[in-house]
């Protein structure tokens, strides 16, 4: 690995001033997973290295009934999957960060650095459009929020401006008629890359009819993309298998995928159907308490 | 470039202290600075489980850590496994059924595997597979790996 600096503020305000100041030259790091990867085999060059780690709202989980969840965006993904509470709420997030890798991987890769890193075929980053999660960034112009929808803008890249720093990611609150679910295909039982994968989430009225639904894909498109089509097909339909059919048929509509090692573009597409009917079927079996 | 930093950190249960370049990972400081060479450089990219440590209580590849990240962190390596002369029941149940042959990937299978038997000691077929699974063996076929897990976990509740 060539040699770099190292740095781990620790208040946000160090942190930007550090990216502001090596502007593309500084990488951050949070678990380390991609970025020392990365720069080893010199995908990606870095005069410093910022360790966000020891910033407290970088590494936050916090779960409040009102207010949602708070997850630092270098928060690791076993944190999420670990705490009760948190799993419970967000179960399409937590089913996404226990496939993240193998178990090292989960010890340190946080569901923040796999947005930042903005893998097409990111697992955790459905789970967060899913639920509908707002990125908090920091930078030298101040504080914006981006929706996890339009984080991403192509492969490994994103939002974030020279000096911007991802600080926590915010997810709504969920009530007792909500659920989600993740799931991905990948042709062995662990440690791949998805082949498709699908988030599901939705919320079902008080007439037993859905709510609300929101449906996001992983590894078929250049960024994983929000179903709007398909998530709003959903409303005001019977949780019904024939409708789940029908709005995994619509989610096609947002996959264009490639051909490549794992999959072809014809299998990727028929995967989504199948991923968002089983997701959406899942996350109305974990509402029924039964998921 | 960057100068060495001096790190301070607890290694199986002793107080360390190393220097090392930002850049050095925890497993070129583990087997270079501190000739603690039973870690083992397999992928050396966080897919291979070779160089498996637990850091602050979890599993990580060391590979994908950097040496300065473990600062007032507590690390264990596979040397740190076995108490004084006498050997882990893991270590004892890979030894009985021989659940390696070239011994590579065998540090990071014990130290992933003690991991999971104090968190899940009566961990399934199921649950062994699944969290060994960033750990890779080319030879064994893995059977014997996973028996010689269950068989730990047996003899660990045995003993408690």
């Amino acid at each position: 690995m060539k040699p770099f600096d190292y740095a781990s503020p620790s208040t946000i305000q160090e942190a930007t001033a550090l990216l502001e100041q090596h502007g593309d030259d500084a990488r951050v790091l949070a678990g380390g997973t991609d970025i020392i990867v990365q720069l080893r085999e010199g995908l990606r060059d870095a005069e410093i290295v910022i360790d966000v780690k020891k910033i407290p709202e970088l590494t936050a989980l916090d779960l409040c009934n009102e207010g949602g969840l708070t997850l630092g965006a270098s928060t690791p993904c076993c944190d999420v999957y670990e705490t009760p509470d948190v799993a419970a709420a967000y179960p399409a997030l937590a089913d996404s960060a226990h496939i993240v890798g193998g178990w090292q991987i989960q010890s340190r890769a946080s569901v923040g650095g796999n947005l930042c890193n903005s893998s097409p075929a990111a697992d955790t980053i459905p789970s967060l459009i899913a639920h509908n999660a707002i990125c908090l960034i920091e930078g030298p112009t101040g504080t914006r929020e981006v929706a996890a929808q339009d984080f991403c803008t192509a492969p490994g890249r994103n939002v974030l401006e020279s000096g911007e720093l991802l600080v926590t990611l915010r997810l709504p609150a969920v009530s007792d008629s909500e659920s989600s679910a993740y799931e991905r295909f990948i042709r062995r039982n662990e440690m791949d890359i998805a082949v498709a994968g699908a988030a599901s989430w939705i919320k079902r009225g008080d007439d037993g009819n859905i709510a609300d639904a929101r449906i996001a894909l992983s590894a078929v498109a250049a960024t994983p993309q929000f179903a709007q089509e398909a998530s709003e097909y959903l409303v005001g339909k019977a949780p019904t298998e024939e409708n789940f059919s029908q709005a995994g048929e619509l989610a096609k509509n947002v996959a264009s995928p490639i051909d490549d090692m794992r999959g072809t573009v014809e299998y990727r597409v028929n995967l989504v159907g199948v991923l968002v009917k089983r997701t959406l079927a899942t996350a109305l079996a974990r509402i029924q308490g039964d998921g | 470039m960057a100068n060495k930093r001096h790190v301070s950190t607890t290694i199986n249960g002793e107080p360390k202290e190393f220097l090392c370049a930002p850049h050095e990972s925890l497993l070129e400081v583990l087997r270079d600075n501190l000739g603690l060479t039973g870690s083992k450089e397999g992928c050396n990219n966080g897919n291979c489980g070779a160089c498996t440590v637990i850091l602050n209580g979890r599993p990580v590849d060391s590979c994908l850590v950097l040496g300065v990240e473990v600062e007032d962190a507590e690390v264990e390596t596979v040397e740190g496994i076995a108490d004084r002369n006498e050997l882990h029941p893991v270590q004892e149940c890979f030894l009985e059924g021989a659940a390696l042959q070239c011994g590579i990937c065998t540090p990071g299978f014990l130290v992933a595997s003690k991991a999971l038997l104090e968190k899940t000691p009566d961990a399934c077929e199921h649950t062994i597979r699944y969290n060994l699974a960033g750990n890779l063996c080319r030879c064994t076929g893995y059977d014997k790996i996973v028996r010689a897990v269950q068989d730990a976990g047996k003899r660990m509740a045995e003993s408690n």
